[in-house]
C-alpha cells in the first residue's frame, strides 16, 4: 500500500541557525522523490523530520490523509535507510533483516518467512549469518534496505544511500534500485548530492540549497528550464558567461545571445549554457573563438575554447559533427538554448561563486 | 508535477502529543536521576571534608601542618609519590613498548600479569611485599646483609607505590602505540635515522601526552595509597609515616578536624593533577 | 645511531646485525625483570606462605565463624556497589554523551572526583557526614538507623570509590558507537525501552561488564574507606580485608595469608572470566 507524502511549510532552526526554511512538496503515492543538494543544504534534515528524527520548528507533515507532525516516530511507520547503513553490528543479517519485525511481536514463523522473501529479493540468501562487519559496502546497504522494507513501511526514506560506496558499486545499486522500486512501488524519498542519480532514479526532484527549495519538479524540467541560477549552475554542467541586457538579449562583449526577454533592460546577468549547447561549426553564426584543447571521451570530444572576447568555454561536441577541427584551429562557436539570471539577486550571487574564476568554468563534469 | 500543495492552514508551531511530552519528560528525569547520583554521592562528602579542613579558611591549613608529624608525613608522601611516577613513566613506557613492539613467548601472559595489581587487593599487595622483603623471609635478610633493608623504611613505600599504579601508565601508552603508523618510523629510518633517533624523534612526542597523562594519575593515586603501604612502613612517625596513613591515624583518635585539614590539603593537589589529566586527555582524544 | 646493516630500511623488520637484537632482547628482559621483581615474586611469596603451616590451615581458617562473616559481609557490600554503580552508571553515562546541557562538563569532571581521593579521605567525609555533630547524623538518629560502624556507611564509602568505572569504561563505547542505530532501531518501531535492550544493551555489554569486573575487584579490596568507618566491631563489621588487618596484629599471620590469597584469586577470577567470555564470543562470532 502506498501514500503520498505532503510536507508544508516545514522550518528547522538550531540555535540561531536556519537549517530549513518554510519547505513545501508533494511526492506523488509511489513515485520516487529526489531532494537534491550540495551538503548543508537541509536536505537531510527535511528527512530526518519526515521520519520523525528531528522535530520540526515549524511546518506539517502528512502520509496520505494522516497527519504526522506530533507522532513518535514508532508511530510513522517509515522504512529509512542511512547513508552508513547504521546495521545492528551485534546481529547478524537475518536478524537485522527481522529487528523490526520482532519490535512488533510478530510470530517465529511469518518472520522467517519474510527475513527469507527479502533475503531473496535483495539476493543476499547466502549471508544470512553473516555479521554486518563481513560484508562489503554493497552488500552492507542492500541488507539495511532489506531490513527497512521488512515491516512494510509505508514510504521508504533514503538518506544518501550510496554516499559511502565507491562509483562502481553506486552506478550497481542505483540501476538495482530502480528496478526494486519498479517492483514495489512504494512511494520513496531520497536525499543525494549527486544530480545524475537524482536525474537518472527520480520522477521529481526537488533541489535545495540553503535550506530552501529552488525548485520542484520533473527531472527534465529541472534540467531543462532551471528556475533559478542555482539550479542551472547545480543541476548539470554549465558554462557561465556574465554580461548585461541589450533589447532582450544578453550582451557578451563582441557578441549577443538571446533569452533575456524577462530581465530588465541594461540589467547584469549571467547566461548559462550547457556544454552539449555549445557547437562547433564551419558556418558564419555566433562567435568566433580558438580550440585550445581537445580530449576524447568516446564518441564524444570535449574542447576548450577560448573566444575572441577572451572567455573560455567546455563543449561537449559528437566526434562526427567537429568536421576534422584540431587543436588550435579557429572556428565558429554557436550558443544553443542559453539561461539568462540576472545576478542582483541572492541565488545567482551564490551561483557565481560555485563556479571558477571569470565565468568560464564547468561546475560539474557531465558523464 | 511542481509539487505545489494545497492551500492548508499552517499552524506555526506543531502539536505536542502525549507521545512528544512523554520523551521529553524522560530526558528530564534521566538527567535528573545522574545529577542527584553525582550530587548525593560525590559531591556531599567533599563538601564535608572541605568545609571541616577549611574551617578557620586558610589558617587552618597552618594548623594542620602545625600538628606534630604533619608536615615529615606530607613531604614524605609527596618526595616517594614523585620518584614512583618517575620509576613508572619510565618502565611503563618500556612494558608498552615491549608489549606492543616484540613478539616473544610469554607476551600474553606479560600483558594479563601487568594488570594484576587493578584486581589483587592493596592490603593484600602491601602483605605480598611484606612477606617477600620482609625481616622474617629470607630474601629480606638477603638485602638487609648487604645493608639495603626494604621493610619499614621508604623504600618499602616506593616499591609498594610502583606495583599498584604498575598498570595505569602502560594502559594509557599501550593504545596510542598501537594506533602509530609504522610508516612514519619506515620514513625516517629511510631517511637514515637509528632506531633510537627515531623513537625520540617520531614516537616519543606521539605517545608524551599519553605518558603525561598516565603520569599525574600515578602521582594522584600515590598520594592517597593507603592499603598497600600501611603493612610496609611501620609508621613510625617522622620517618616513615605516609599523609594517608597519618589521617587514618588522627580519624581514628578522634580527631577529625585536624585529619580534615591535611586530607583538604592533599585533596586540593591530586585535585588539581586530575583535572590537569583530564584536560590533556580529552586534547588527546580530539588529535 | 643508524643500525650496522644498512640494507635494511625497516625497523620492525629486525636487522641481522647482533647489535639491535641485542638491544632488544635487552628491553625486553628489563620489562620482564620489573613485573618479575614487582609482581610475580612476592605473589608466589605469599602461596608459600599461606601454605607453609601445611594444607590444613586452609580448612581451619575458612571454616572460622569470623572468616566466613567477613567473607560474607564483603560478599554483600560487593554486591549492593555493584547494583547501584552499573544501574547510575549507565544513567550518567548515558545522560553524559547522548544529551547537551549546562553543566554537562562539570558532570563530566564529578565523575572522575573520586579518582583525586584518598581511600581514608572517604572514609573521614562519612565520619565527618554521620559521626558526632555531622550535618546528617540527627537525621538518621531521629528514624533509627545506624550508619556509621555499621553496614549503610560501609556500604556508601565503597560505591563512592567505585563510581568512576561503570562510567568511564561505557562512556567511550557509547560515543563511538553514535545515534545511528538507535535511530535505526526507533524507525523500525522500537520503543525507548526496546532500544536500549536489544541495541544499545549489546552494543556495550563488553565495556559494561569489565566496568563491572573492575568495580568488583576495587570493591572486595578496599581498606583505607571500610577500616575508618568500620569502627572494627570483630564478627560484626568485619570485612575480609578489615579481618587480614586485625588478624596481623592479633600475629595470626597464616590465617591472614590464607584469607588474602582468597581474596586475590576472587578478583582475579572475575578479571580472567570476563577477559574469556569476550575471546569467546569474538571467536563465536568470526567462526559464524
Amino acid at each position: 500500500m502506498s501514500m503520498p507524502i505532503k510536507v508544508e511549510g516545514l522550518t528547522k532552526h538550531f540555535g540561531s541557525f536556519e537549517a530549513v526554511q518554510d519547505v513545501t512538496f508533494t511526492a506523488a503515492a509511489g513515485s520516487i522523490t529526489a531532494l537534491l543538494g550540495p551538503s548543508g543544504s537541509g536536505k537531510s534534515t527535511v528527512l530526518r523530520m519526515i521520519a520523525g528524527l528531528e522535530q520540526p520548528t515549524a511546518g506539517r507533515i502528512w502520509m496520505g490523509d494522516d497527519e504526522l507532525t506530533a507522532k513518535s516516530v514508532q508511530e510513522r511507520a517509515v522504512g529509512f535507510v542511512f547513508q552508513h547503513y547504521a546495521l545492528f553490528r551485534h546481529m547478524n543479517v537475518a536478524d537485522n533483516v527481522a529487528f523490526g519485525l520482532r519490535v512488533r511481536k510478530e510470530e517465529k514463523a511469518s518472520r522467517d518467512a519474510r527475513v527469507k522473501e527479502l533475503l531473496e529479493l535483495v539476493q543476499m540468501t547466502h549471508f544470512a549469518h553473516r555479521y554486518p562487519d563481513q560484508l562489503s559496502g554493497g552488500q552492507r546497504q542492500r541488507i539495511a534496505l532489506a531490513r527497512a522494507l521488512a515491516p512494510r513501511p509505508r514510504v521508504l526514506l533514503l538518506d544518501e544511500p550510496f554516499g559511502a560506496l565507491d562509483a562502481k558499486v553506486r552506478q550497481d545499486l542505483r540501476r538495482w534500485l530502480d528496478e526494486l522500486h519498479r517492483e514495489l512501488g512504494v512511494t520513496s524519498l531520497l536525499v543525494t548530492h549527486d544530480q545524475e542519480e537524482a536525474l537518472e532514479l527520480a520522477n521529481q526532484v526537488v533541489v535545495m540549497h540553503e535550506g530552501r527549495v529552488e525548485q520542484a519538479g520533473a527531472p527534465a524540467d529541472v534540467y531543462n528550464d532551471p528556475a533559478t541560477a542555482f539550479v542551472a549552475g547545480f543541476v548539470g554542467a554549465a558554462n557561465v558567461l556574465h554580461g548585461h541586457v541589450v533589447h532582450g538579449h544578453v550582451h557578451l562583449g563582441t557578441f549577443q545571445v538571446p533569452g533575456a526577454d524577462h530581465l530588465e533592460e541594461g540589467a547584469a546577468v549571467a547566461a548559462y549554457v550547457r556544454p552539449h549547447d555549445v557547437r562547433v561549426t564551419e558556418e558564419e553564426t555566433g562567435v568566433r573563438g580558438r580550440i585550445e584543447r581537445m580530449a576524447t571521451l568516446g564518441w564524444l570530444a570535449r574542447l576548450s575554447i577560448k573566444l575572441s572576447g577572451g572567455e573560455t568555454l567546455v563543449a561537449h561536441v559528437p566526434h562526427d559533427e567537429l568536421g576534422g577541427a584540431k587543436e588550435g584551429d579557429e572556428v565558429w562557436v554557436d550558443l544553443r538554448s542559453p539561461k539568462a539570471f540576472g545576478i542582483e539577486s541572492d541565488s545567482a550571487g551564490s551561483a557565481a561563486s560555485a563556479d571558477p574564476v571569470n565565468g568560464q568554468g564547468v561546475t560539474s563534469p557531465v558523464a | 508535477m511542481s509539487g505545489a500543495a494545497q492551500t492548508v492552514g499552517i499552524r506555526s508551531v506543531p502539536v505536542r502529543s502525549k507521545d512528544r511530552t512523554g520523551a521529553a519528560l524522560r530526558h528530564l528525569g534521566l538527567r535528573g536521576a545522574a545529577l542527584i547520583y553525582l550530587g548525593a554521592m560525590v559531591l556531599v562528602p567533599i563538601a564535608a571534608i572541605v568545609t571541616k579542613g577549611f574551617g578557620d579558611g586558610l589558617t587552618s591549613f597552618r594548623t594542620a601542618l602545625a600538628v606534630p608529624g604533619a608536615w615529615p608525613a606530607i613531604r614524605l608522601t609527596l618526595l616517594t609519590s614523585a620518584v614512583a611516577t618517575l620509576i613508572n613513566a619510565v618502565m611503563g613506557t618500556l612494558l608498552a613498548w615491549v608489549l606492543v613492539r616484540y613478539r616473544f613467548p610469554g607476551r600474553r601472559v606479560l600483558s594479563a600479569v601487568v594488570d594484576l595489581p587493578m584486581a589483587i587487593p592493596t592490603l593484600v599487595t602491601g602483605l605480598m611485599l611484606l612477606t617477600l622483603y620482609g625481616p622474617n623471609s629470607p630474601i629480606g635478610q638477603a638485602l638487609e646483609g648487604v645493608g639495603l633493608r626494604v621493610a619499614f623504611t621508604s623504600i618499602g613505600i616506593l616499591l609498594a607505590l610502583c606495583v599498584v599504579t604498575l598498570p595505569l601508565v602502560v594502559r594509557q601508552v599501550q593504545p596510542v602505540l598501537l594506533e602509530l603508523d609504522p610508516a612514519e618510523e619506515e620514513a625516517a629510518s629511510t631517511l637514515g635515522a637509528g632506531a633510537w633517533f627515531s623513537f625520540r624523534k617520531v614516537v616519543f612526542p606521539a605517545i608524551r601526552p599519553a605518558i603525561v597523562g598516565g603520569g599525574l594519575l600515578t602521582f594522584a593515586r600515590c598520594i592517597g595509597e593507603f592499603g598497600s603501604v600501611v603493612l610496609i612502613s611501620g609508621n613510625l612517625a617522622g620517618k616513615t609515616l605516609t599523609a594517608p596513613v597519618f589521617i587514618f591515624q588522627l580519624a581514628n583518635q578522634f580527631r577529625p578536624a585536624e585529619a580534615a585539614s591535611i586530607a583538604t590539603l592533599m585533596f586540593a593537589i591530586s585535585f588539581v593533577l586530575v583535572l590537569v589529566t583530564a584536560r590533556l586527555l580529552a586534547r588527546r582524544a580530539e588529535a | 645511531m643508524s643500525a650496522p646493516s644498512s640494507t635494511s630500511t625497516v625497523p620492525s623488520a629486525g636487522a641481522p646485525g647482533g647489535r639491535r637484537r641485542l638491544a632488544r632482547g635487552a628491553l625486553a628482559a628489563a620489562a620482564i625483570a620489573y613485573v618479575a621483581l614487582l609482581l610475580l615474586l612476592p605473589l608466589i611469596g605469599i602461596v608459600v606462605r599461606a601454605f607453609e603451616p601445611g594444607l590444613s590451615i586452609v580448612g581451619d581458617t575458612l571454616s572460622r565463624p569470623e572468616v566466613t562473616h567477613a567473607f560474607l559481609l564483603t560478599a554483600i557490600i560487593t554486591l549492593i556497589t555493584i547494583v547501584v554503580t552499573t544501574f547510575f552508571g549507565l544513567v550518567v553515562a548515558w545522560v553524559l554523551v547522548r544529551q547537551r546541557f549546562i553543566g554537562r562538563s562539570f558532570l563530566n569532571a564529578v565523575v572522575d572526583l573520586p579518582f583525586a581521593l584518598s581511600p581514608v579521605t572517604v572514609g573521614l567525609a562519612a565520619v565527618l557526614l554521620f559521626g558526632t555533630g555531622g550535618w546528617l547524623t540527627d537525621f538518621f538518629m531521629a528514624r533509627g538507623i545506624q550508619v556509621l560502624f555499621a553496614l549503610p556507611s560501609m556500604i556508601l564509602v565503597t560505591t563512592f570509590i567505585c563510581i568512576p568505572f561503570t562510567i568511564r569504561e561505557v562512556v567511550p563505547v557509547l560515543e563511538e558507537f553514535g545515534l545511528d542505530e538507535e535511530d535505526a532501531a526507533r524507525t523500525l518501531g522500537a520503543s525507548i525501552w526496546q532500544t536500549f535492550r536489544m541495541v544499545t544493551l549489546p552494543n556495550i555489554r563488553w565495556a559494561l561488564l569489565y566496568g563491572i569486573a573492575l568495580t568488583t575487584a576495587r570493591a572486595i579490596g578496599e581498606i583505607g574507606a571500610v577500616l575508618i568507618v568500620s569502627g572494627t566491631i570483630a564478627g560484626l563489621t568485619e570485612t575480609a580485608t578489615i579481618y587480614i588487618f586485625t588478624a596481623l596484629e592479633e600475629r595470626l599471620v597464616a590465617q591472614a595469608h590464607v584469607v588474602a590469597l582468597v581474596l586475590a584469586l576472587t578478583s582475579i577470577l572475575v578479571l580472567v572470566a570476563i577477559e574469556w567470555l569476550h575471546r569467546r564470543n569474538e571467536k563465536a562470532r568470526s567462526n559464524a
